[in-house]
């Protein structure tokens, strides 16, 4: 069977559509799995309709790529953990960018073997190498400060900016002087500086900007994946690059709008070094004024309480906290306690992060609300628990216009009637800035690890017997 | 309408659709968003099999071809499965 250009395209329409659809699933929990089978779908129809469409005139390498690849990709998928969720998406980015920048090579060699390369075809071929290779290097970047493998503080210097202009002026000439002459030196110079650029765009920005990080480089591999469909003359392609290059865009909008800074400011570096750790957490918060507390008064608090909010940031995830909440909340509803858990747009490593793992530990989402769901239940609530996050809840970001994170909506925890924070030591936290809720009345520190206190509270309780 | 001109309409309403359907999005799964979106961008595999079975792809070529698609695989299926394995977890509360 073979189908025709006019088949082809309309099973590509189609396909464009499952993928709109699976994008729109995503609007709730409950249309959200049906989402993705509808992307499934799309990406089926698409492969089929492009092997049966009398271009695809071999099949050997074609099959072994799929199934090597299809391994591979769905070993990672069965095997990560949630927390390292931000390292498989930042590894799966510059798979597309290094894909893109070799389907771009691959069609210059065939086209030019075919006799059939004209300058607006070889233009289009730079743009999406060059997009290409920076979400490739980018991204593995991005995946090395996500994994720790090179430290995640902001690399900057003197004259950066500058470079990276000139770096990317000459990237773009190199690319128009390709276009019109087809030299193959001046696509390897570019090439080479456009995976260059990829690393020197995304050193300077820190650790802390991660959820931003992996925003972009997803708004990149849509872009690289556009740029394809443009040098193909793929509509499909072009179609679902624009969804995916948006994406990205809009949700780095988002965080840096949940941090109120402008996209600018993360881009060409703000805060994110990180801080050195304190000797004796009780000494300096004894020296400071800030009030400790145990396991037993929290537990006191909570356990009369009519409704108690928990605050998960990312020490939550690092000390893998989340399955004794899960308890927590359990034992906590036993009793009456209406138990809440509230979520700030940019806690943890990458977009929705939190959510994840708060679900991954079987916590009901009706139970897990977003910042502006949540702040006015603050108020009314007997205990806020605090676990693994800071600057989210800084109240300095309201009543301190000096403050480098003044402006920032944060999560009202200091409405409570008690707060308890969970906290290893009084470090500040990723922004380097003093944590204000601290000093308040209501307000007292619990030190340890994040698990290891969660798993106390469990324990107290279940001891405490009613 | 010259062929790149259908091209740039294409994209601009895609980026419209793009922009009104992800605002859509609960930011609860803005991470199985992330890793659906890294599922479809595998939609580059198309360009990789045009590359891998162009009937006088050179040897170059049809290597270069291959580790598109093998690279093009790993986002289809590692995102869809990733994705799947997410939505999986989000439970509501049981009655």
């Amino acid at each position: 069977m073979e189908l025709s250009a006019n088949a082809q395209a309309l099973a590509y329409l189609v396909s464009a559509i499952l993928f709109i659809l699976a994008l729109k699933g995503l609007t709730h929990p409950a249309t959200a799995r049906r989402g993705n089978h509808y992307g499934m779908a799309g990406m089926l129809i698409a492969i089929a309709a492009t092997l049966l469409g009398g271009e695809v005139q071999s099949y050997g390498f074609i099959v072994a790529g799929i199934a090597i690849g299809g391994l591979i990709g769905a070993l990672l998928a069965a095997r990560v953990r949630m927390t390292a969720m931000p390292q498989l998406v930042a590894a799966l980015h510059s798979f597309v960018g290094l894909a893109a920048v070799l389907v771009a090579i691959g069609t210059f060699l065939n086209r030019r073997d075919a006799g059939t390369l004209n300058p607006v075809l070889m233009g289009e071929l730079s743009a999406g190498i060059i997009i290409g290779a920076i979400t490739f290097t980018g991204s593995v970047i991005a995946f090395g400060k996500l994994q720790g493998l090179i430290s995640g503080a902001p690399v900057r210097f003197r004259g950066q900016h500058p470079l990276n202009a000139l770096i990317a002026l000459s990237t773009v000439a190199l690319g128009v002087h390709f276009a019109l002459t087809g030299s193959a030196l001046s696509l390897g110079l570019m090439s080479t500086l456009a995976l260059l650029l990829g690393v020197t765009l995304i050193i300077p920005i820190g650790g802390a900007d991660m959820p931003v990080i992996i925003s972009m480089l997803n708004s990149y591999s849509g872009w690289a994946a556009a740029a394809t469909g443009f040098t193909l003359h793929n509509n499909l392609l072009i179609i679902v690059g624009a969804l995916v290059g948006f994406s990205g865009a809009i949700l780095s909008m988002i965080m840096c709008r949940a941090m109120n800074r402008s996209i600018f400011n993360v881009v060409f570096g703000g805060f994110g070094s990180e801080a050195s750790p304190e000797a004796s957490a009780m000494s300096a918060a004894a020296e400071k004024g800030v009030k400790a507390a145990s396991v037993e008064d929290v537990v006191f608090w909570m356990e009369d309480a009519d409704k108690v909010i928990i605050v998960p940031g990312y020490g939550m995830a690092v000390a893998q906290a989340q399955h004794a909440l899960k308890e927590l909340m359990d034992l906590l509803e036993e009793r009456g306690v209406k138990v809440l858990f509230a979520i700030h747009p940019v806690a943890g490593r990458m977009p929705g992060h939190m959510n994840v793992l708060l679900a991954e530990a079987d916590i009901p989402y009706d139970h897990v609300l977003e910042m502006d769901e949540v702040n006015p239940e603050f108020p009314t609530a007997d205990v806020a628990l605090v676990v693994g996050a800071n600057d989210v809840t800084n109240p300095a970001a309201r009543s301190d216009p000096s403050s480098p994170i003044y402006g920032m909506p944060i999560l009202e925890v200091g409405k409570a009637r008690q707060v308890y924070v969970i906290k290893r030591s009084m470090r500040p936290g990723y922004a380097g800035v003093e944590n204000l809720l601290y000093y308040q009345d209501n307000c007292s520190l619990v030190f340890g690890d994040a698990k290891e206190v969660c798993e106390g509270l469990v324990n107290a309780l279940k001891g405490s017997g009613h | 309408m010259p062929d790149a001109l259908v091209a740039l309409y294409v994209f601009v309403l895609a980026c419209f659709v793009g922009y009104f359907v992800i605002w859509g999005v609960t930011p609860s799964l803005h991470t199985p968003l992330v890793a659906l979106t890294n599922a479809i961008s595998g939609i580059v595999i198309v360009g990789a099999l045009l590359v891998a079975g162009f009937e006088r792809a050179g040897g170059a070529s049809e290597w270069i071809g291959f580790f598109a698609v093998l690279l093009a695989s790993i986002n289809v299926f590692g995102g869809f499965l990733v994705t799947n394995r997410m939505l999986a977890m989000f439970k509501k509360k049981k009655k």
